[in-house]
């Protein structure tokens, strides 16, 4: 197999660089056209709801108490645990709605010919019944639901994508002209030089004929000393590349191969602030952190089908984003439609980023439990990263560096009680780094 | 200068008119090379690939093929779906669980990383007292065997177990209407419910019966036992509680009535307060017993009879007459002792002979022997011969319609294999449950695929009082079926076997869960004793007296300690450890002493390489003859006495590299391990794989030091008998432990590990050897190269015979060694201590890595590849190894070990390591090395690491005991402590400054951090 090689490509450098200039040269058109349309979304929202809402409650409030109590389960427009909730007003008159809120399986138990149909659509899962909720808090809640669903603004549609698509013709217009001009110039300059010795001639004037001198590079040869000093120089600078050429073959720094189901640590990590160790939990324990098996991912997933679309980027649109969720659904066998488990599964072949040779030990859970070092330590900023990537080199001497330099935690473990009092008076210091523990020790890391 | 020679071309151009010649002359050949052949080939002259354009081509591809395979490789890394919560990825898992094959058992922990099995360990639970021998230790690699049988086969073609089921109920039902028999042929089981589905079988099928066969025969044992007690059943003696052993034959430490009596005997053998056991040992071929005995006396069967008549009578008063016996004196010495040591002396007999067994019984029931009274019994040996013997001549009488076989494998294990077989013929349905397609399953009907122990559910009693049980520890591999499910289904039972143990497990579990106990693995109910009983003892004396001797030789049949009853011969672990007293690998043999092979003139010789040849031999038992058996010279091996070892020569279901030695169980007749036999000499040589050449100490007592418990007792100082060697320094004698060439280190900070060997307490059993293959992934190198002195065992068991009568007689010979000639001269001196004594002293020293302070392997290495660490261990880094082997030849202790070849993935070595399956007990936490680098013992430093990272992660300090190497986990002797010496409460600590440590080659300086305790004899 082979290696599927960086995404930082010279052409993909190439072509980051040119939109970098291009939004900087244009940030001060792009911002202005985006930011009212930003502020006018909210805004419009009340004025559309407020003939939709039949029991005159007050969707804004609606909007939070829904994400508060409802979220886990309902969406407005997609099944999940629960049915669609938009227009759910329209099904179901609002005493009923009161009922089934407040306690729905009373409202079963009762026989109610409608919530049982519920109830047996739903798998027989019942709802926890929410007695808290006032009237007046369900009208807001069904007034919220009752909202028209929000037809995409296309005005307010990928500001980004279109004008820099056309301020990157224009630019290639200026830069053209540019050129021209350029050209221009040196045919002007050549023309007069043109007219000048013509001009020379006819004053009579001959331009002097030149002396044969010897040519540079003959001098150059014929001094051994120059020859000398370039011959090392050469040989050094070459030495110097072939050296770094050599260093950095099995480095695989920035290694960030294109994985099976576009996973983005930015999104988790980042926006939604998931630590680290809920997902890869063996890091507490284990020399693995381990990539977390998916019936973790459906923890969240099982009601997670859509990204917000403010989670979507430039790069990277909702509907990409959705698709790959599909991915996870399919791999996993999940079928969203009935809500349940297909049975049907395809493990995930991620690709290993992270290639540690055999005969070099390493346990995570003494770093991340026993050091307590944070993960971005050795795999950088994570939250960060829309691929995940091989942030440090992984060489032994990246290894080795660390060790010298990191005092060991011991406050609080017994284990080192007896160790760092020895040890700090041994080398008369009160912070002790893991080489004068012995981790620099070969057999502490290959055997 | 020219010259007018002519060269002749060939000699046709004599011929001056030949028109070949004229030919040859214009051109290369004579006839024109039919080139039109291809050339008028038409696709070829129409293509518009011109020669020029197909070499840019070839040269394209092949550049764009080599910087294609640039580019390192992409890994996968392929997470569960669902991730069972006990399962976390690079944490090992344990799983209590016991095994019973029909030979071995044990009480095991198995330890499982990411489902898969990859070694076994001692349950150290109270009430699990069966610790694994080197066979169990290696069975874990008996699961991925490449060649097991991977789903049932009717008629040798793969079938379904519905298939299986159909055939099988048919046939019951057609034997219940034409009433003829039904036979379950299973091994001993021990198993309750397995019996009781068995029973229930019988029920349901009035013409079935049950036979069970033991392919190692205890059937004299049991039978004594059973005329006494009343039950079929052996007894599981307790040596701890003994002063005085006299051992008849009976390798007790060996597989004597199933072994497992090591850690009892051992506990005994250290000594303490001045008190140790005595131990006398009457043998004909030299077992680990015969080797760990304070006195060991050749002997042959019949005169051993006639010894134990003998005893009989010292200690009963009886008067039956037993003529002459050989070495008398002993024999009367070891009875005066035992009679007067009363209920702290213990008589056991290796003898097939039911009298023999009733008089074992009778002298301990005379003695009120403790080690007898407060045993309980075992159930591990239920076999009957003659019940065997009727079923082969029913078979043979067409009487037996369906045989179901089970765990057994007649047609190898049977001497009468020939009259099984043709009975088998008359056998309208048979059908064999076997790991393998095995000669057995070969020739039945239906071949039904079992699952390996690892991948069942089963309850056992061991012993009477304790109930085990046997849990799975990985999925079924292949598509197999127990005994016990098929049974359930034919007796038409529901359910599955685990919920039927369950179900039955009631009934033996009262004041405890099942949950528990399938965590504990075991539970004792209570503790049975032996109660009383009688038989008539004198009769069975004046028979005994009366009984045969064997004409010609004696041949005495035993089973290794590698391979036992071979029902693992295609392990390659077990195949490549060396036999603890031999330690020949890759063979069986037989055994002769030296005065036999005298006469025979049969020898063993060290040829150019290193290798040992043996000579051949012709053995002739009751007719059958066993050709080109290679011969060892065996010292100890009493006159007119030949050993052989049985489990060897098996061929079906193993890979040809395993298909070594002779069977001995083809001269197994009437299950008895006597015969008499003829040898003669065969023609040709014999190429032995044996990893120790030398065989004597040639009075370097500083190697194996060795005392008698006299000597121990009242010596005032300890120095006389454990001396501290001395050298030279500025021209005054000084103690080799003060002089140093390099300056020390502090090693006083944080852990310094230690091992502790006790020579007084190790038996030589081998579980070390085995535990240590597979806990460092040591690869299996195969016979040939062990023959060159390849093998990679980082652990070996060092047996010394003494030259002399004892150890210490060769001591004092060669320090009475005085000028070069002459009667005390040191030239011939040394010539005569390279050869054994008739019947040695034995001792068994373990070696692996010594992990020397000041070690000379890391001052030799050119690229620092070998260097200390500061918790004591000498560290090998595999990458950084470039392969110079000045290491190894610096090394006074030679346990360096070079990877001569690749020997994983290499079809060269076609063992464990070349294969997929095979490749799954591979532990994971340890490197598997490549070809070209020099590896050793690494004190196991993943496992002290692990429990420091343990310790850590869980903020708390290191308990005594919590340290352990692969080693000494499976060291159930107690021979081999490890532990940190830097806590001081420690036990290794304490062993430290016995009184009997010393380090090897003291005088060397290199300050081993392995230490050693002399042995002590109780002469």
């Amino acid at each position: 197999m082979k290696k599927v090689g960086n995404h930082s490509s010279i052409s993909r450098i190439y072509s980051f660089g040119l939109a970098l200039m291009l939004t900087i040269s244009l940030s001060s058109f792009a911002q202005e056209p985006a930011a009212p349309a930003a502020t006018a979304t909210p805004a419009a929202a009340p004025a559309a709801a407020a003939p939709a809402a039949t029991a005159g409650g007050d969707a804004v409030k609606g909007k939070e108490l829904f994400n508060a109590n409802c979220a886990a389960c309902h969406n407005l427009d997609r099944k999940m645990t629960g049915p669609a909730l938009r227009g759910v007003a329209a099904k179901y008159d609002m005493p009923w709605l009161y009922k089934w809120i407040n306690n729905s399986s009373a409202l079963i138990k009762s026989g109610d010919a409608k919530a049982v149909k519920i109830y047996e659509e739903y798998n027989k899962s019942v709802m926890t019944a929410f007695p808290q909720l006032s009237t007046t808090d369900i009208d807001n809640i069904i007034a919220y639901t009752s909202e028209p669903k929000a037809e995409p603004v296309v005005s307010a549609a990928p500001p980004g994508t279109s004008t820099s698509v056309n301020e990157g013709i224009s630019n290639n217009v200026i830069l053209g002209a540019l050129a021209l001009v350029m050209l221009m110039l040196v045919v002007m300059l050549f023309l007069v030089n043109n007219v000048l010795t013509k001009i020379a001639k006819s004053n009579g004037i001959e331009a002097s004929a030149k002396q044969p001198t010897m040519p540079i590079w003959k001098a150059f040869a014929k001094n051994q000393f120059l020859v000398l000093v370039s011959a090392i120089f050469l040989l050094l600078a070459s030495g110097y590349f072939v050296y770094g050429f050599l260093m950095q073959v099995g480095v695989d720094q920035d290694y960030a191969p294109v994985q099976p189901i576009h996973y983005s640590h930015r999104i988790h990590a980042g926006s939604n602030g998931i630590d680290c160790k809920y997902c890869h939990s063996s890091a507490r324990v284990s020399k693995h952190a381990g990539i977390p098996s998916l019936n973790v991912c459906m923890n969240c997933h099982k009601n997670i089908a859509e990204v917000s679309d403010t989670t979507a980027t430039e790069e990277y649109s909702k509907a990409f984003y959705d698709k790959e969720i599909q991915k996870l659904y399919k791999a996993v066998g999940w079928d969203q439609s009935t809500q349940k488990y297909t049975g049907k599964t395809e493990p995930v072949k991620w690709v290993r980023i992270h290639n540690l040779p055999d005969f070099a030990y390493f346990n995570h859970s003494q770093h991340v439990t026993v050091a307590g070092i944070e993960c971005q330590k050795c795999h950088g900023e994570v939250q960060t990263y829309e691929i995940q990537k091989q942030f440090a080199p992984l060489t032994m001497g990246w290894c080795i560096d660390c060790h010298r330099k990191t005092d060991v935690k011991m406050e609080g473990n017994a284990y080192y009680d007896k160790i760092h009092k020895e040890l700090s008076k041994k080398y008369g210091v009160d912070k002790l780094t893991a080489a004068q523990m012995g981790g620099l020790e070969c057999g502490k890391c290959h055997y | 200068m020219s010259s007018n020679k002519k060269y002749w071309k060939s000699v046709e151009e004599l011929n001056e008119n030949s028109s070949i010649v004229e030919t040859l002359r214009n051109n290369e050949f004579v006839e024109q090379i039919p080139t039109d052949e291809f050339l008028s080939n038409e696709s070829l002259s129409s293509s518009s690939t011109t020669r020029r354009d197909f070499l840019k081509y070839v040269g394209f591809t092949t550049a764009a093929a080599s910087l294609a395979a640039c580019e390192g490789p992409v890994h996968k890394s392929i997470p569960y779906v669902v991730q069972p919560d006990t399962i976390i990825p690079g944490v090992a898992d344990f799983y209590a669980t016991s095994m019973f094959d029909g030979f071995d058992f044990a009480n095991l922990l198995v330890k499982t990383r990411e489902g898969r099995p990859i070694k076994i360990e001692n349950n150290t639970i109270e009430g699990a007292k069966f610790a694994a021998n080197a066979r169990v230790h290696a069975s874990v690699l008996s699961l991925y065997d490449s060649m097991r049988l991977t789903s049932p086969k009717v008629d040798s073609k793969s079938a379904t177990w519905n298939e299986v089921d159909a055939k099988v109920k048919a046939s019951l039902a057609d034997a219940k209407a034409s009433g003829k028999q039904v036979v379950l042929l299973t091994n001993t089981l021990a198993s309750p419910s397995t019996e009781k589905l068995i029973s229930d079988f019988i029920s349901k099928n009035p013409t079935a019966k049950h036979v069970v066969y033991d392919a190692v025969s205890e059937s004299a044992a049991l039978d004594a036992f059973e005329s006494v007690y009343g039950e079929r059943a052996l007894v599981d003696y307790d040596f701890s509680k003994a002063n005085i052993i006299v051992s008849i034959d009976a390798d007790f430490l060996g597989d004597w009535q199933g072994g497992g009596f090591d850690k009892g005997y051992a506990q005994g053998r250290i000594p303490q307060a001045g008190k140790m056991s005595k131990h006398f040992q009457f043998e004909a071929n030299m077992t680990l017993s015969g080797a760990a005995a304070d006195k060991r006396v050749p002997m042959t069967i019949a005169n051993q009879k006639l010894a134990l008549v003998k005893i009989y009578n010292i200690i009963t008063g009886a008067s039956v007459s037993t003529g002459k016996i050989e070495n008398e004196a002993e024999v009367v010495k070891a009875a005066s002792q035992l009679k007067s040591a009363g209920s702290k002396g213990l008589l056991v007999s290796g003898i097939q002979d039911k009298n023999a067994q009733l008089l074992v019984i009778a002298i301990n029931q005379v003695l009120k022997s403790e080690a007898l009274l407060t045993a309980g019994a075992r159930l591990i040996r239920k076999g009957s011969n003659e019940k065997v013997a009727q079923l082969i001549s029913d078979m043979n009488a067409g009487l037996v319609h369906t045989l179901i076989m089970s765990g057994v494998n007649p047609v190898y294990t049977l001497a009468n294999s020939k009259s099984f077989v043709s009975g088998l013929k008359k056998v309208k349905t048979s059908v064999a449950f076997s790991l393998k397609e095995d000669e057995t399953a070969e020739l039945t009907t239906i071949a039904a695929a079992t699952p390996h122990y690892l991948e069942s559910w089963n309850d056992l009693m061991l012993t009477k009082g304790t109930y085990s049980l046997v849990q799975p520890t990985i999925r079924p591999l292949f598509n197999t079926k127990q005994f016990q499910e098929s049974l359930m289904s034919w007796n038409g039972v529901a359910g599955n076997y685990y919920d039927y143990i369950k179900a039955n497990s009631a009934s033996y579990i009262s004041g405890s869960s099942w949950n528990k106990v399938l965590h504990d693995g075991v539970f004792v109910s209570g503790v049975s004793t032996l109660a009383g009983g009688t038989a008539d003892y004198n009769g069975a004396a004046s028979a005994l007296s009366q009984s045969k001797p064997a004409q010609g030789f004696e041949l005495v049949l035993y089973t290794k300690v590698g391979l036992g009853d071979g029902q693992q011969a295609n392990n390659p672990w077990l195949q490549e450890f060396p036999d603890p007293i031999t330690r020949v690998s890759w063979d069986n043999y037989v055994t002769v002493s030296q005065f036999d092979a005298n006469k025979l003139k049969l020898e063993n010789k060290i040829v150019a390489n290193g290798g040992l040849n043996g000579s051949y031999a012709t053995l002739t038992v009751n007719g059958v003859k066993l050709e080109n058996v290679p011969v060892i010279v065996q010292p100890g091996q009493a006159k007119g006495t030949l050993g052989l070892a049985l489990g060897y020569g098996k061929k079906a279901a193993l890979k040809e590299e395993m298909q070594v030695g002779v069977n001995a169980y083809a001269l197994y007749n009437n299950f008895n391990n006597v015969q008499s036999a003829n040898i003669t000499k065969g023609d040709g040589e014999h190429e032995f794989a044996c990893v120790q050449s030398q065989k004597t100490l040639m009075g370097r007592g500083d190697i194996v030091r060795e005392t008698t418990l006299e000597i121990f007792n009242t010596a005032k100082d300890s120095r006389e008998w454990n001396p501290v060697p001395m050298v030279s320094l500025d021209h005054k004698e000084v103690e080799a432990t003060k002089v140093d060439l390099w300056e020390s280190f502090d090693r006083s900070t944080g852990h310094h590990f230690n091992l502790s060997i006790d020579l007084n307490a190790c038996t030589g059993c081998g579980a070390c050897v085995i535990a240590c293959h597979a806990e460092n992934n040591v690869p299996v190198v195969g016979k040939s190269e062990v023959r060159r002195s390849r093998d990679m065992h980082w652990l070996r068991i060092d047996r010394y015979y003494s030259s002399e009568d004892t150890f210490v007689g060769d001591n004092k010979k060669k320090e009475e060694f005085d000028g070069l000639f002459g009667d005390k001269g040191s030239l011939g001196g040394f010539g005569q201590m390279e050869s054994p004594a008739d019947n040695p002293q034995v001792a068994f020293q373990p070696v692996m890595c010594q992990h020397c302070n000041h070690a000379p392997c890391e001052t030799v290495c050119p690229v620092a590849a070998t260097s200390h660490g500061r918790q004591g261990q000498n560290q090998m880094a595999y990458n950084r190894c470039v392969g110079t082997r000045y290491c190894a030849n610096n090394c006074p202790y030679k346990v360096r070990r070079f990877n001569w070849f690749l020997y994983n993935n290499n079809s060269e070595f076609d063992f464990h390591m070349n294969d997929d399956l095979g490749r799954m007990v591979v532990n994971p936490d340890v490197n598997v090395r490549s070809r070209g680098v020099m590896e050793k013992c690494s004190m196991c430093i993943q496992m002290t690491q692990k429990t420091i990272l343990d310790a850590k992660r869980e903020g708390r300090e290191i308990k005594d005991g919590e340290f352990q190497t692969a080693c000494s986990n499976a060291c159930s002797s107690g021979a081999m402590i490890f532990g940190d010496v830097n806590d001081k409460e420690s036990k290794v600590a304490e062993l430290l400054e016995d009184k009997r440590m010393y380090h090897l080659l003291e005088h060397v300086g290199t300050k081993p951090n392995v230490i050693y305790h002399v042995k002590v004899r109780n002469t």
